[in-house]
């Protein structure tokens, strides 16, 4: 991002930035950057709540007053976390059933089939709330994306699932499709969980995610390099790559 | 937690390892005053409109993004998988906060906001980057952008 800012001004244009790697920033050095202690992805702060993400933007847009730089400066606010009651009620509206013991392959996809029926309502809350959705990135129906996900999991992969893109980014936009449908319908009742809140929820607790688990370690070991490649990184963030005991 | 510590041990050290680019010097133009300030946004969340092209790994490309955008309009197809998107699901805001550049329009905080923002996908060598931003650069001039709101994900 810092690297961007030296462009444009070099071009004649002022930028002001949001940092979310200070160290990134000292090392860029860009003209004017205001460094936030979100978690990535939230740059702005929490979601819904309009008068923080309103200060924060007041105080990188007050950066363009400077008179000289590089400039960068800390933002002194911490965003609100949840609290115990409000994990607790947002965690137990979603009652996923209970994992069959030593399930084959056949009876994990009836356990995701199933976790997904009893994720729509929760879904549909989410969507009359807030009208708007993440998914939709691969062009495919959510059973469509789920059928795609399940046919790399059995081992007979849908080629070419998305049309114009390669194999492995079909696959890697329908578990992104999947993945916002979880997120929708875990967020649906406001709250103020973390990111990493809902992604311990999601890694651990759905039968989806362990399907995702495994299959990041069959394709790690595909013979396609692309395949290979997107089972290691873009399906299991780091943070969750999971010992088999803690994923369902 | 965008906090070094508070990100997990891989991509921690992943972070700290990373090659930035490295400048030789420190350009800087005087922006105007806030009321006056056209603002655009560049984000570099790979968000992209509804039915536009997603995303893919390695590409240095951007999208472009209608001032008048609502948050239905808008899809993220970054490749990564190692930031929180369940804030930006919830709402468009945390990553591209273009309700709240609106309210400080209409309120005459800033001058006005661009017809056009941009957004690229953050998980590709910043060098690579250089020629579409500028190109960028004249489009946002075009535009009568004279302030540009950088922001990361």
């Amino acid at each position: 991002m810092g690297g961007l800012a030296h462009y444009l001004e070099e071009d004649g244009l002022a930028t002001t930035q949001i940092s979310l790697i200070r160290l990134h920033s000292e090392k860029t050095r860009p003209p004017r950057a205001l460094w936030v202690p979100f978690e990535l992805g939230r740059p702005l702060g929490p979601p819904n709540d309009a008068p923080f993400q309103r200060r924060v933007l007041m105080a990188v847009l007050e950066l363009l007053g400077a008179e000289s730089g590089p400039l960068l400066v800390d933002y002194p606010e911490e965003a609100a976390k949840a609290t115990e009651d409000e994990m607790e009620g947002w965690v137990c509206p979603i009652n996923l059933s209970p994992p069959a013991p030593n399930g084959d392959g056949e009876t994990r996809q009836h356990e995701i089939e199933s976790e997904m029926k009893s994720l729509w309502p929760w879904y549909d809350l989410a969507m009359e709330n807030r009208s708007s959705s993440n998914l939709g990135a691969s062009g495919l129906t959510l059973d469509q994306a789920r059928d795609v996900v399940l046919s790399f999991a059995k081992g007979e992969p849908s080629e070419a699932p998305v049309p114009g893109v390669s194999t492995a980014e079909g696959l890697r936009l329908a578990v992104d499709d999947i993945k916002a449908f979880y997120v929708d319908a875990a967020t649906a009742q406001p709250g103020n969980a973390s990111g990493r809140d809902i992604q311990d929820w999601f890694w651990r607790e759905t039968a989806f995610a362990g399907l995702l688990q495994r299959l990041r370690k069959k394709l790690m070991a595909s013979t396609d390099e692309e395949l290979a490649e997107a089972g290691e990184w873009f399906l299991v963030p780091s943070s969750h790559w999971l010992e088999e005991s803690y994923y369902r | 937690m965008a906090r070094l510590e508070d990100i997990d041990a891989l991509m921690r050290e992943e972070l700290i390892e990373l090659e930035c680019p490295e400048f030789d010097d420190d350009p800087w133009v005087t922006a105007p005053a806030l009321a006056d300030c056209r603002v655009a946004v560049i984000s570099t969340a790979g968000l992209q409109r509804r039915g536009d092209r997603p995303f893919e790994l390695g590409t240095a490309d951007y999208r472009v993004i209608l001032g008048e955008t609502v948050a239905e309009d808008l899809i993220m197809s970054h490749v990564s998988t190692n930031f929180d998107r369940a804030g930006y699901q919830q709402d468009m805001n945390v990553c591209f906060p273009i309700d709240r550049l609106n309210e400080l329009a209409e309120e005459g905080v800033i001058g006005s906001v661009a017809k056009f923002h941009y957004s690229f996908m953050g998980a590709t060598e910043p060098e690579e980057m250089e020629a579409p931003t500028r190109q960028l650069a004249g489009l946002l001039k075009a535009d009568d952008v004279n302030a540009v709101l950088l922001v990361p994900i």
